[in-house]
């Protein structure tokens, strides 16, 4: 079974690489129907070796841990490129290529029009390969190779339209952030080297509890020992913020939004965004020992969770809603990472990775319908033109807002009921109150997105109207694709994921004795029909619901209660439009400060002081002294004979002052005198 | 007698070059291009039996010649490669070839001249690559300072005389007190093989003293941070081609310089002043790359990208002090000074494919300032992606060579000193910092110079010495492994060597 393994997880991660070449470099040859025939075919084998893989290791418990070869040796250290594939990776597989695979044909009817198309396809197959790559690695170092992968292709992506400025701009600070990030990364992975002697995941998890045990620490700052697995964690973990967008490097995703929609339903809500989770999760034996890092991750996720979801509140582009909501929902995985409870964050993450590309792609379906308007503002009553845009997104906006039977229900109450359950953790009484609240922040802003697109006045203006329909059938497909799982299958999943023991993750996820908080909501759970009618009595559910409410009467019912709030609130109003000032502060500290003390090092350290004064300034000297020297060879003999006299005088001198038997004194003895 | 192989590497791109300048004249441009061409790619087909035929299970010198060249003063004619040397004498046929493929259309003026000053210099390079006389590579090292005065000096831009002034004085200042070393070790071994050296002992003031003439000689090449000011000056006055070589070949003998020279000829002064070189590596990284981001001239800023690079490369030689102080274990410095060594020759190729670049868009457009760009990707897509790889392996993005070299010091770093590592890592957020902040206002954006609405993508002769350079990218950061293998053997040689007790 390991060889099936084996053999279908390389055609998994091989064909959209196989793609990702066909169009990129041949694309012109292929011309744009091909490329996207290829593109979508490969990604269709793909998809369909997941679905295998998936059998062989989730049912059949099948797994794989083997390498394909030796990247490089060096003295006493192997790195390997390598496959494990057990529960985990397939789970991830399968919604790596199931959503790659819909966000493929979408692009078919997305990009029609645009220049770049063959390009486009090669860049979404080479995300693809390079996120197959991250779920797949047995190693750190092939997890860091696909996670710069990823961050590549989005750069790419997010600028995709480079003549666009501001898609360039976000391109690149998207990039900045995520080295942020990387470079916490790279010192867990030099850590992990120093402490472990591999990066292989087994062995690495395996003398991790010894290690802890050993109570080994590092002084970074002497005098303040830090125990060595929490700050491989750490280090690790601000990795993971970069990557998975979480507060403070959460600032390059709302930019990321310049880029296609499909990327942004792929990238920047399915997958890539979700691999610091993922990455969290993967390495569950290493962070199940230090509660430290446990507590970090827990409440940095919970703070995003709430704040970045209220500045989802004042925005009036489409897709940025969508952007600030994805901020959230990866707060709330990330606090279902902190409480140990990291099955809740997976089975979140993809249940998440199908409403939210849902949304992504509604979304853009809306756009491509309003001729890439994405302004909220001038949109309104699309429900007439675009049925089945407008079922989709509901049923995203539901499944979002965590009502239940949707699949957002089942996994974001399982995370809240978790953090909700772990009182032992530091931070976890704080976790569940901005969970609790983002529940209503997540319902409210969701379903103003939702009113003020389909619902209400028709805000465009008729030239747009008499084109405005519904998109075409490659677009609506994927969205209808992606409808089918938003709503059944939370109900279906939840128990075989989060609640069976053994679960579907198997050993994949690794949990403490006494951290594990899902097995007592287990007790609790009783069906999904008991599970959906339980929670009229719990507290998220009734902030969902008074969420969409209070989004209904300000969005239709009294619009005029907006102007209200926003005065009565402006203070409010003005810290979430400013986004709590982290784009300025980033602006004008880090980014200027740091160009500004550049100039100052290359104006005044280097040019100045280094080149023109000491290199240049030696050159001078020697060419001053040369010329003063000069003037000395005068040509006339009276100077020489001069200077000669001179000389001797002085010399005689020196003797008579300095020497015992001064000539001057034997001289003056002789008879001579 | 065998082949020889290393002679041949020597001298046939010498006499190439003497060829090249008597047949070729501006108006038979295209026949100098040709020989030059013939000539180099003959260089690199010699370079299949040096890697094919080369023993990784050694670190003694292979294909090895010797022959007597001034017997009273015992100099030898003799050159052989190991796997330090050997890679560099491939590096340095690659690069003439892509030198060659590069200036094809950009230099029209004394064509034959260019084309032979370049295959002067790849014969030379070989040579100081190749010699084991310690006098031999002495000769080499100068004469390879003529070629690259004269290209800078006559295909230079508009400050020429001043860049090619300022960067003789710098390396012959180096060389100079390198030469008295090399005689006070051969007066005191009465011979002028390396390997000689190598078995003297001195007094620690001695080990000093040679340390310091080395390091002067050796600084200046790589070039570390004090002495770095030439290179901007250099890069941004010379002609694409000399640029290219200038990054890709001779920094590179800065540090082998260290490597053949200081680590094993003066253990214990290394040892004793370890903290110093990697102080020095830590400012090139850091300090630099903030330099490097207030760069307005393109050509500036990938010029002191490369000090930065390079700082990688001298921290991965004397990180090994620190790490074996730490860790006690020989085994565990290898993969700092394997780091080194990639990221020397990774630095070839990426940076030298920058410069290529750099010179093809100010052939076309006259201006090396990122000011006055803008948008070109809409007008040259083949060029704007190759750069775009090219970018990335200057940034260190896995799946590229940068990424190798920089990725194994910091690793390897850690383990000596976490301060040290943190420090170094940085440069995973600065590198991207300017890298991409000048990618993306010379390819990116709108339109802003009506000039570039007439720009054409590349042509034949630059996909093709773009293409070689992206290949060893690629090459090296998918499998690092067929460049590290090569090493070991050597780099366990010189470890050992490198913390012998030299003190008498």
């Amino acid at each position: 079974m390991a060889e099936t393994i084996r053999t279908l997880s390389l055609i998994i991660v091989l064909a959209p690489l196989l793609g990702a070449i066909l169009a990129g470099l041949f694309g012109k040859v292929l011309g744009r129907k091909t490329s996207h025939r290829v593109t979508v075919l490969l990604m269709f084998v793909a998809f369909f070796a997941a679905c295998w893989v998936w059998k062989l290791t989730v049912l059949d418990h099948g797994y794989l841990n083997s390498v394909l070869y030796i990247w490089g040796e060096s003295g006493n250290f192997t790195f390997n490129i390598g496959f494990m594939i057990d529960q985990l990776t397939a789970w991830m597989m399968l919604l790596v290529t199931f959503v790659s695979l819909l966000v493929h044909i979408y692009s078919i009817g997305y990009m029609a029009d645009d220049s770049g198309y063959q390009r486009f396809f090669s860049y979404v197959s080479l995300f693809t390969f390079s996120m197959l790559l991250l779920v797949t690695a047995n190693n750190f170092l092939q997890l860091f190779i696909g996670w710069e992968g990823v961050g590549l292709v989005s750069y790419l992506l997010i600028g995709f339209w480079y003549t666009k400025e501001a898609a360039i701009f976000g391109s690149f600070k998207a990039f900045i952030v995520n080295r942020v990030g990387d470079f916490g990364f790279i010192i867990g992975i030099a850590a992990v080297m120093t402490y472990f002697g591999t990066l292989d995941y087994t062995t690495v998890f395996a003398k991790a509890p010894a290690l802890a045990k050993a109570g080994t620490v590092l002084a970074v700052i002497p005098g303040a020992p830090w125990a060595v697995l929490t700050f491989i964690c750490l280090a690790l973990f601000i990795g993971a913020m970069g990557k998975s967008a979480q507060m403070p490097l959460h600032v390059w995703l709302p930019e990321s939004m310049e880029g296609p929609t499909p990327i942004s339903a792929l990238i920047h809500a399915a997958t890539m965004v979700t691999a610091g989770v993922f990455m969290v999760a993967r390495l569950s034996p290493m962070f199940e020992l230090s509660p430290t890092a446990l507590s970090v991750v827990l409440v940095i996720g919970a703070t995003g969770a709430l704040f970045t979801g209220l500045v989802a509140f004042v925005q009036h582009d489409i897709k940025r809603v969508i952007a600030y909501s994805t901020l959230s929902q990866l707060g709330y995985m990330m606090a279902a990472m902190g409480v140990s409870a990291y099955a809740a964050g997976i089975f979140h993450l993809m249940m998440h990775g199908c409403f939210k590309a849902l949304l992504f792609l509604a979304a853009g379906s809306v756009i491509l319908g309003m001729h890439h308007e994405q302004d909220m503002r001038k949109m309104g009553g699309l429900r007439k033109y675009m049925p089945i845009t407008y079922i989709t997104f509901l049923i995203g906006a539901l499944a979002l807002s965590a009502i239940p039977p949707f699949a957002g229900y089942y996994s974001k109450d399982a995370i809240i009921e978790a953090v909700g359950a772990a009182s032992n953790i530091p931070g976890s009484g704080y976790a569940y109150v901005c969970l609790v609240l983002g529940a209503f922040v997540t319902a409210f802003y969701i379903f103003r997105a939702f009113f003020l697109t389909f619902h209400g006045k028709e805000r465009f203006s008729a030239e747009v109207k008499q084109h405005v329909k519904e998109s075409p059938w490659v677009v609506w497909l994927p969205l209808v694709g992606l409808a089918i799982p938003s709503v059944f299958a939370g109900a279906i999943l939840a128990y075989p994921l989060l609640y069976a023991s053994p679960s579907w993750f198997g050993k994949s996820i690794f949990v403490a004795k006494g951290n594990n908080v899902l097995a007592t909501l287990a007790e609790h759970y009783h069906g999904w029909f008991a599970y959906a009618l339980h929670s009229v009595t719990t507290a998220p559910f009734w902030a969902a619901v008074i969420g969409i409410v209070s989004a209904w009467v300000l969005c239709l019912l009294v619009p005029s209660w907006r102007d209200v709030l926003v005065k009565r609130l402006s203070w409010i109003y003005f810290i979430l439009v400013k986004k709590y000032g982290f784009d300025d502060f980033n602006q004008v500290v880090i980014a200027h400060g740091s160009k500004r003390f550049g100039e100052f090092c290359y104006r005044v350290a280097d040019a100045k002081i280094l080149d023109d004064w000491i290199i240049n300034g030696s050159g001078r000297a020697v060419r001053f002294g040369a010329s003063v020297v000069r003037r000395l060879q005068t040509g006339y003999l009276y100077h020489y004979v001069f200077v000669m006299i001179l000389g001797l005088v002085v010399f005689v001198g020196w003797f008579e002052l300095f020497e015992t038997h001064s000539v001057l004194a034997e001289m003056l003895k002789s008879k001579y005198f | 007698m065998h082949f020889p192989l290393l002679s041949s590497l020597i001298w046939l791109p010498v006499i190439g070059g003497v060829i090249t300048m008597m047949v070729g004249d501006d108006r038979r441009a295209n026949v100098a291009r040709w020989i030059a061409a013939i000539v180099a790619i003959i260089g690199l087909l010699l370079c299949i039996p040096l890697y094919a035929n080369f023993s990784i299970h050694t670190s003694a010198m292979q294909f090895v010649e010797k022959i007597t060249w001034i017997k009273a003063y015992g100099v030898n004619y003799s050159v052989g490669v190991d796997g330090i040397s050997m890679p560099m004498i491939i590096l340095t046929n690659i690069t003439t070839l892509v030198v060659v493929f590069a200036s094809w259309k950009t230099i029209r003026t004394k064509v034959a001249q260019y084309m032979a000053a370049f295959l002067i210099m790849q014969g030379m390079m070989n040579g100081v690559f190749a010699a084991t006389d310690a006098l031999l590579f002495y000769v080499f090292w100068e004469a390879m300072l003529i070629p690259i005065y004269l290209s800078i000096g006559i295909w230079g831009s508009s400050n020429r005389s001043y860049a090619s002034i300022k960067f003789f004085m710098f390396t012959f200042f180096g060389s100079a007190l390198m030469l008295i070393a090399i005689l006070y070790l051969r007066i005191h071994t009465d011979s002028f093989a390396i390997t000689s050296f190598y078995k003297l002992k001195m007094t620690m003031a001695v080990q000093i003293f040679v340390f310091i003439a080395f390091f002067l000689a050796f600084a200046v090449k790589v070039p570390m941070w004090p002495t770095h000011t030439w290179l901007p000056d250099a890069h941004t006055e010379a002609p694409a081609g000399g640029s290219v070589v200038l990054a890709a070949l001779m920094l590179k003998m800065g540090v082998y310089g260290f490597l053949r020279f200081s680590l094993p000829i003066v253990p214990n002064a290394c040892q004793h002043l370890y903290w110093f070189m990697i102080v020095l590596s830590l400012i090139a990284i850091v300090y630099i790359a903030y330099i490097a981001i207030a760069q307005t001239d393109m050509k500036r800023l990938i010029a002191y990208s490369s000090v930065a690079h390079m700082g990688f490369a001298t921290l991965g030689c004397f990180m090994i002090y620190l790490i074996i102080q730490h860790t006690g274990n020989l085994k565990d410095a290898y993969m700092s000074l394997e780091g080194g060594m990639v990221q020397m020759l990774s630095h070839a190729f990426s940076t030298g494919a920058l410069f290529v670049g750099i010179g093809i868009l100010y052939d076309k457009l006259h201006t090396r300032m990122i000011g006055d760009l803008g948008g070109i990707t809409a007008k040259m897509p083949v060029f704007a992606s190759l750069m775009m790889l090219f970018a990335m392996a200057n940034v260190g993005l896995p799946g590229t060579s940068g990424f190798v070299g920089e990725f194994m010091v910091i690793l390897s770093a850690f383990q000596g000193s976490f301060w040290v590592a943190v420090i170094a890592a940085t440069t995973v957020i600065l590198s991207a910092c300017y890298t991409l902040w000048m990618f993306k206002r010379v390819f990116f954006g709108g339109i802003t110079n009506p000039q570039i609405e007439t720009l054409t993508d590349i042509g034949f002769h630059d996909k093709v010495a773009l293409g070689i350079l992206a290949f060893m990218v690629l090459l090296i950061g998918i499998y690092p492994e067929v460049l590290l293998r090569v090493f070991h053997a050597s780099v366990g040689h010189l470890l050992a060597l490198a913390h012998v007790n030299k003190l008498p």
